[in-house]
């Protein structure tokens, strides 16, 4: 990943290829933020994006043997905004990887992940719950690295994405790429509409259609933070960005 | 009084017309059973009046309570007091029935000019309805009708029922999917929930067995888009001892 290239990468990087490259142009070069876990350590992280201006983050994360990051992430400015996670998993190393996003009018949010199990026995977890509206755009570009000998790897993401209107965009991109042989790697990935079975059936409780949305979606992101430290802190938020956004 | 008037309703389903003409009045106090063989419209009467998106209606009239009850939306009409149990109760991810429950009630207390209950007030009207029902209370702090089974969901729906307390219910298949304990206690709920000199229920069923327990006023045949026959109770006796065939003919 060129984090720190001084120039703007173009749609031929393929990191880039969905990028709001013109929103992202004034942001460039975006500074790397390293974080290093020491061995058996463990440390949580939650990246809150809900600005009304554009915004990019690249972080470069390195576990050591046994160490453990948790990483949440809320996307959901009101403009575009960009979340690259490198992360290099030593030997029994775990990383967890839980992001919503909320992309409405004309924005884009992305999160693009490159996680490599550098050494046996590892774990990630990627969990991302992406919704758009409008002419908006949600990408996932993950990448699942194993190295060779790292055996006994266990990596997963589940991606999902919701479109509110057809003429917003959900780009997924899960991408696996494995030189060990003993290892467990799933990916799971599903674009769709809301249940409009769900809806009526929810309408003919009483419940107007906007907030039927509301809780269907609320319950759709909240899927990103099960489990975080600061789960309900980070429920909460979601749930006014998503109310921003409806 | 009258609650529901159904005057010479047609509707199309993906353009294909299933009900042709259908009339039904409903007074207040009164149980109403509508019986009929399979694809006779039954299930479209049911989503036709809830306003299920896709039933499209080509002609005729319904009023409930005096008021056009097509004008409506759907939540609207549940906010108007009408409650429409379904055949197929439909399971909402990661939303407990108690958040939607409340957040139903209270948004038709809304639109009707009263108060919202408080957390504590509804989830005493719950239990309560949930006893009524035999049902576990834990259950409704779960997923609405995930992991539930069929009798489960039958009998949520009840509960449900219960809780926003309509005016008029229809219920679809209510005693599908039941076992005879459950069936009981379904037929018991309704009984104590809508059995009222100002509320109603229209029961859509394809068996004589719900009827031992709520006791029907009328009882119609429905078939080939229209109410062929109207009778009291015997009727459903009749059907169940002759069939549809020979009854509707």
């Amino acid at each position: 990943m060129p984090a720190s290239a001084a120039l703007l990468p173009t749609r031929h990087d393929e990191d880039f290829r969905y990028a709001d490259l013109e929103a992202l142009a004034p942001l460039w070069p975006v500074a790397l933020e390293t974080i290093a876990v020491a061995a058996g350590e463990s440390r949580a992280l939650s990246l809150i994006h809900t600005d009304a201006r554009p915004i990019a983050r690249e972080l470069a994360i390195t576990l050591d043997d046994g160490a453990s990051f948790d990483l949440r992430v809320l996307n959901a400015g009101a403009a575009s905004g960009r979340i690259a996670v490198r992360a290099t998993l030593g030997r029994g190393a775990r990383f967890h990887l839980g992001a919503a996003q909320l992309a409405g009018d004309a924005a884009t949010a992305e999160i693009v992940t490159h996680v490599t199990h550098a050494a046996p026995d590892a774990v990630s977890r990627q969990v991302v719950r992406s919704v758009a509206g409008g002419g908006a755009t949600a990408n996932y570009l993950g990448k699942v690295l194993v190295a060779k000998g790292a055996d006994g790897t266990d990596g997963e993401q589940s991606v999902r994405a919701m479109l509110l209107d057809r003429t917003a965009t959900a780009n997924a991109r899960p991408e696996l790429e494995i030189h060990a042989d003993d290892v467990k790697c799933a990916h799971g990935c599903a674009v769709g509409e809301l249940d409009a079975n769900g809806l009526f059936y929810m309408a003919s409780r009483g419940l107007p259609p906007a907030e039927a949305k509301r809780l269907m979606l609320q319950a759709f992101i909240a899927e990103a933070f099960v489990g975080a430290g600061d789960e309900e802190a980070l429920q909460e938020q979601a749930l006014a960005a998503l109310e921003a956004m409806l | 009084m009258t609650l529901l008037a159904i005057d010479n309703l047609h509707a199309t389903v993906a353009d294909k017309p299933i009900l042709k003409g259908l009339s039904l009045t409903i007074n207040a106090g009164e149980v109403h059973a509508i019986m009929g063989p399979n694809g006779a419209g039954k299930s479209t009467l049911g989503y036709v009046l809830g306003g299920r998106p896709g039933y499209a209606v080509t002609g005729g009239s319904v009023s409930f309570q005096d008021e056009d009850l097509l004008a409506l939306e759907p939540h609207e009409r549940a906010a108007a007091g009408l409650f429409l149990g379904f055949q197929y109760p439909v399971e909402i991810p990661g939303v407990s029935f108690v958040q939607f429950l409340r957040e139903s009630l209270n948004a038709q207390r809304r639109s009707r000019g009263e108060d919202p209950l408080s957390g504590g007030e509804f989830l005493k009207l719950a239990r309560e309805k949930a006893a009524l029902l035999k049902m576990d209370m834990d259950m409704l702090k779960r997923p609405v009708n995930v992991g539930f089974s069929g009798g489960e969901k039958k009998r949520a729906e009840m509960v449900q029922m219960g809780i926003l307390d309509p005016r008029l219910a229809v219920l679809d298949e209510t005693d599908s999917g039941l076992d005879i304990d459950a069936l009981r206690v379904v037929g018991e709920g309704i009984n104590s929930i809508m059995r009222a000199p100002d509320k109603a229920v229209l029961l859509i069923t394809h068996y004589q067995r719900l009827l031992d327990y709520v006791k029907p006023d009328f009882v119609h045949v429905l078939a080939n888009g229209r109410i062929v026959r109207t009778g009291g109770p015997e009727l459903a006796l009749e059907l169940e001892e002759r069939g549809y065939e020979a009854v509707a003919a």
